[in-house]
């Protein structure tokens, strides 16, 4: 067939005739609109983009794009996006998940598609709270927070989502917020370029059950503060003036002011994206409140995905014994006449 | 000395030892050296769902049997000719099995008092008289193993797991059968692994052999001649075997790849260990990291074009029920087949059992229905297999497929049927952009588009909300929901349509119409064609199409003034023909995880007739 230019796409060619049925103000709003904004530069066919959920507000994303979408049943979104990724290897397969969808009771599934590496791309939206049931803990929630199931307060601890994908043995691992588009732009730039699973979180803000979960991280006035952004090659510094850094003690990261003589650029952790072990330690970050919350890529590495390898062993097998033949499948290896 | 030679017309054998003794090898092995013969056969393998139950006890004991003969074999057998008894434990749990007059073969040498004690007896069974209604030859099977590799210089151990190579040389000598269809098998197995143990195995094979040659124990062999089968190509083929190829010919006629998406449970694991091994067709295994996976990854594959199937048991099924609604509410093609095994809950795994009918009916939360079809034989499952694809696509719909434990591990011989044979699989990926809606129906079948990732201008979202009638967008309109309910079951009723219609083996009317389906067909054909040769009036229906049933099943029942509906549950066949119906059928319902018995359906047959139970 005779290569035809790609016709060039734009934000409208990936937003439905669906009114979006979000909150007013819901951090969703954001995300969907980044990721409208940016597929566009992306060198897929339209028609090449599937979008899988599960259940929750979140899993109501692929209603909202004008691409392939199957909204299926809770936790169950790896799952099926795993057998369309493995029917048909050259779709580019989206995920849209929740914290309760794909930690909670599609959680089992969550580790074992990270663990295979099948190239599917997840976006989780993390909002620390059941939004679509009205109001319940998650697994993200924080200890001792009042939710119309807890009255008393939580009392199991939260899951660091980073941190799980991290132990799920994830190629990709990275953190952003709603209320950051340029930054959830790149992160969202950065997983269309991974070749294999990819797995973000997005601080996303539900108004009406969590308001103002993450503000402390994504508002102006505490951000800087709060927040360090990691880049492959370049030390971990924060704060207004960049005077501050994450410096390891150790295996454990402490903030040390750079700017008071003590300590300078040059004893700062720096970031690399190749080292799994270091990923650890900045996803646990989360631990010591003293630390800042690291947002960017917190893994990147390359493994040969599930569907090549599989379509590897099938190639190997045409190649060996040739295209199968039905008629003698079906005959098997012992056959006797009777005539 | 001479032995005489006499000519059986059909024979059974029971294999019987400890789970570890290697009986369902034996079985297999015998079972293709008597397949080759070109005699009929019919296997029941019969474990314990232990893999090495304590060695010696009752509850360990693992039994294979296996009837052939020269005439049409519809059933492994209800009493055994020949029963092999490879310790004490083999011999107490399974003599009951053994028609009086029957021959016992016994490994003696194992009849010691630790074993009894094992097999909670209190008396030797080979002396305290209990036998003697039985031919009981008594050999020291252990002994003359290990005299046959006197000089290898072979752990005991090792030696005595070679003894059931001995029992299965000893019964190819008693059944006229030469031995080098199991000595090419061994080479296969175990040269390249270790020449000594091909070596080892071989010889005490053939001393089996010799044994029943030479000495004195046996004056009589027996000849079971070829069976009078209509001409063809032929194969020895079990059940769960014939599915997996049941569904490989239907994605090649389909021209799509096969994706099997399926989660390690017994009895149902060998489809997906078969497909595993058929790469070189295209043919994608997935084995997920639990059943609602195994099946949701095979919704994923659907979506994108692929023939998708699911496998698994009762347990699994029950946990895909909410992915089977998706699918059903999706409206996209896909085969799950539940090889039945007992229930409820984790049941009897290895056993075999009828009783999730229902639940392949009903068993969904909302209004869900679903194509449901069984394999009446181990053959039938390549049939079953390959027509829930057909119907699964041509419906847009998922479509179950039941089978069992005992259709899926026993065998017997096929007429292989050639490719262009095959009813066709016709695919027409939607493409036209101009018009499309992802839920417009095809006004005959009702099947609405299969319009796949990858095809420009048809991007379109589905999901398990109620969907409008034609966009499939999401919608809440009360009489959009009450239209789309009564269609998609609108649509299953309709596959009635595309089926053949029921038949009759015996009078088209009469006193009594025995109606089944599933792996109780050879026993119901047994016991009516019996009853019948008796001058009963009575005719049998086995019911392949079990949702929706065939257009003339109404009118078929309505010919007969009493209905008899034999199952392995406790009435589920016979509660849907009773509510559809409104017919007063009675069940005949026996659930011990075992094939019904050709005799016990006779009687039944005979006390509703009020007939003579001779």
């Amino acid at each position: 067939m005779a290569e035809t230019a790609q016709v060039k796409l734009t934000i409208k060619d990936f937003q439905s005739d669906q009114d979006v049925r979000w909150c007013p103000g819901c951090g969703d709003y954001s995300i969907l609109a980044q990721i409208q904004r940016i597929f566009p530069e992306f060198p897929h066919k339209k028609e090449n983009y599937v979008a899988v959920s599960g259940i929750g507000c979140s899993s109501r994303f692929p209603y909202y794009m004008d691409v392939y979408g199957l909204h299926g049943i809770h936790g169950r979104a790896p799952a099926i996006a795993t057998g369309v990724k493995l029917a048909n290897p050259n779709l580019d397969v989206w995920v849209a998940t929740g914290d309760g969808d794909g930690l909670s009771i599609g959680g089992n599934h969550m580790i074992h598609m990270l663990r295979r590496n099948v190239n599917i791309k997840v976006l989780l939206f993390n909002n620390e709270i059941y939004g679509l049931t009205k109001g319940q803990f998650s697994p993200t929630s924080k200890l001792g927070q009042l939710t119309k199931s807890t009255p008393s307060g939580v009392i199991d601890p939260p899951f660091i989502p980073v941190s799980l994908a991290l132990g799920a043995g994830a190629t990709f691992v990275a953190r952003t917020m709603d209320r950051d588009p340029k930054h959830l732009q790149e992160i969202v730039r950065r997983v269309e370029k991974h070749h294999g699973s990819a797995f973000v979180e997005i601080y996303q803000n539900c108004v009406v059950f969590n308001d103002a979960a993450f503000f402390q991280y994504t508002e102006k006035e505490t951000r800087d503060d709060n927040v360090v952004y990691l880049e492959h090659g370049k030390p971990l510094v924060f704060g207004k003036n960049k005077e501050k850094g994450v410096r390891l003690n150790g295996f454990t990261p402490e903030v040390v002011d750079i700017t008071n003589g003590k300590y300078s650029t040059g004893d700062i952790l720096v970031h690399n994206e190749d080292d799994s072990t270091l990923a650890f330690i900045l996803a646990n970050m989360i631990h010591n409140p003293a630390l800042p919350r690291p947002m960017g890529v917190f893994l990147a590495q390359d493994r040969t995905t599930y569907e090549d390898a599989m379509q590897a062993q099938i190639a190997k097998a045409k190649a060996k014994k040739g295209e199968g033949d039905l008629q003698k499948l079906l005959d098997g290896e012992e056959t006797w006449d009777i005539s | 000395m001479a032995k005489s030679l006499e000519t059986l017309e059909e024979v059974t054998i029971r294999f019987a030892g400890d789970s570890g003794d290697g009986m369902q090898l034996t079985g297999t092995q015998f079972t293709n050296s008597v397949a080759a013969l070109g005699a009929d056969l019919s296997t029941l393998p019969d474990y314990p769902a232990e893999i090495r139950a304590p060695a010696g006890t009752t509850y360990g004991v693992s039994g294979f049997q296996i009837k052939f003969g020269s005439t049409d074999i519809l059933t492994p057998g209800d009493a055994c000719d020949v029963l092999v008894a490879m310790n004490p434990a083999a011999l107490i749990t399974n003599r009951k099995l053994l028609r009086d007059g029957g021959i016992i073969i016994v490994n003696e040498d194992t009849f010691n008092d630790k074993n009894l004690k094992l097999a909670n007896l209190t008396t030797n069974p080979l002396e305290d008289g209990s036998l003697t209604k039985f031919q009981v030859h008594r050999i020291a099977i252990s002994k003359l193993t290990a005299a046959a590799l006197e000089d290898m210089n072979l752990s005991t151990k090792f030696m005595d797991k070679t003894k059931n190579f001995f029992a299965l040389g000893l019964m190819y000598w008693m059944y006229n059968r030469p031995i080098d269809q199991s000595v090419k098998f061994i080479r296969e197995k175990f040269s390249s692994k270790d020449p000594q143990v091909a070596e080892a195995n071989i010889r005490v094979l053939k001393a089996g052999y010799n044994f029943g040659d030479t000495t004195e124990f046996f004056t009589t062999r027996y000849d079971v001649r070829p069976a009078q089968l209509p001409a063809g190509k032929y194969r020895n083929i079990m059940g769960n075997v014939a599915t997996a190829l049941g569904l490989v010919a239907a994605a090649k006629k389909a021209g799509l790849d096969l994706f099997l998406g399926s989660y390690p449970i017994t009895p149902a694991s060998d489809i997906l260990h078969e497909l595993s091994h058929l790469k070189e067709y295209g043919v994608k295994t997935f084995q997920a990291e639990d059943e609602i996976a195994a099946i949701c990854s095979a919704i994923g594959a659907s979506y994108a074009g692929a023939l998708a199937a699911t496998t698994t048991s009762g347990p699994g099924l029950a946990l895909k029920t909410e992915a089977l609604g998706l699918a059903i509410m999706l409206e996209l093609p896909l085969i799950i087949v539940d090889v039945q095994r007992g229930g409820p809950s984790t049941g009897l795994p290895t056993k075999t059992e009828q009783s999730d009918l229902l639940q392949a009916v009903l068993g969904r939360n909302g209004e869900a229905p679903l194509c449901v079809i069984a394999a009446s034989t181990p053959v039938d499952c390549f049939t079953a297999a390959y027509e829930a694809a057909r119907i699964a696509v041509k419906f847009m719909t998922p479509v179950m497929c039941l089978t069992d434990g005992y259709l899926g591990n026993g065998a017997e011989p096929w007429r292989v049927p050639r490719v262009e044979e095959l009813s066709p699989i016709p695919v027409r990926f939607a493409t036209d952009p101009k018009g499309f809606q992802p839920y417009s129906r095809n006004p005959e079948t009702l099947a609405r588009p299969w319009a796949i990732p990858g095809t420009p201008g048809l991007e379109h979202r589905i999901g398990g909300l109620e969907k409008d009638q034609l966009t499939g967008n999401i919608s809440y309109d009360p009489e959009n929901h009450d239209i789309m309910v009564k269609t998609r079951a609108e649509k299953i009723e309709r596959i009635a349509n595309d089926i053949p219609l029921q038949t009759v083996e015996g009078d088209p009317k009469g006193d009594l119409l025995v109606v089944g389906w599933g792996s109780t067909y050879g026993a119901i054909k047994t016991a009516v064609a019996s009853a019948r040769e008796r001058g009963l009036s009575v005719s049998h229906a086995h019911i392949m199409y079990l949702n929706p049933f065939p257009k003339n099943l109404g009118k078929i029942l309505g010919n007969y003034p009493k209905i008899l509906v034999p199952e392995i549950n406790n009435g589920q066949l016979v509660r849907l023909l009773r509510a559809k119906y409104l017919i007063p059928a009675i069940g005949f319902n026996v659930v011990k995880g075992l094939p019904l018995r050709a005799e016990e359906i006779e009687n039944t047959i005979n006390d509703i007739l009020g007939g003579n139970n001779g």
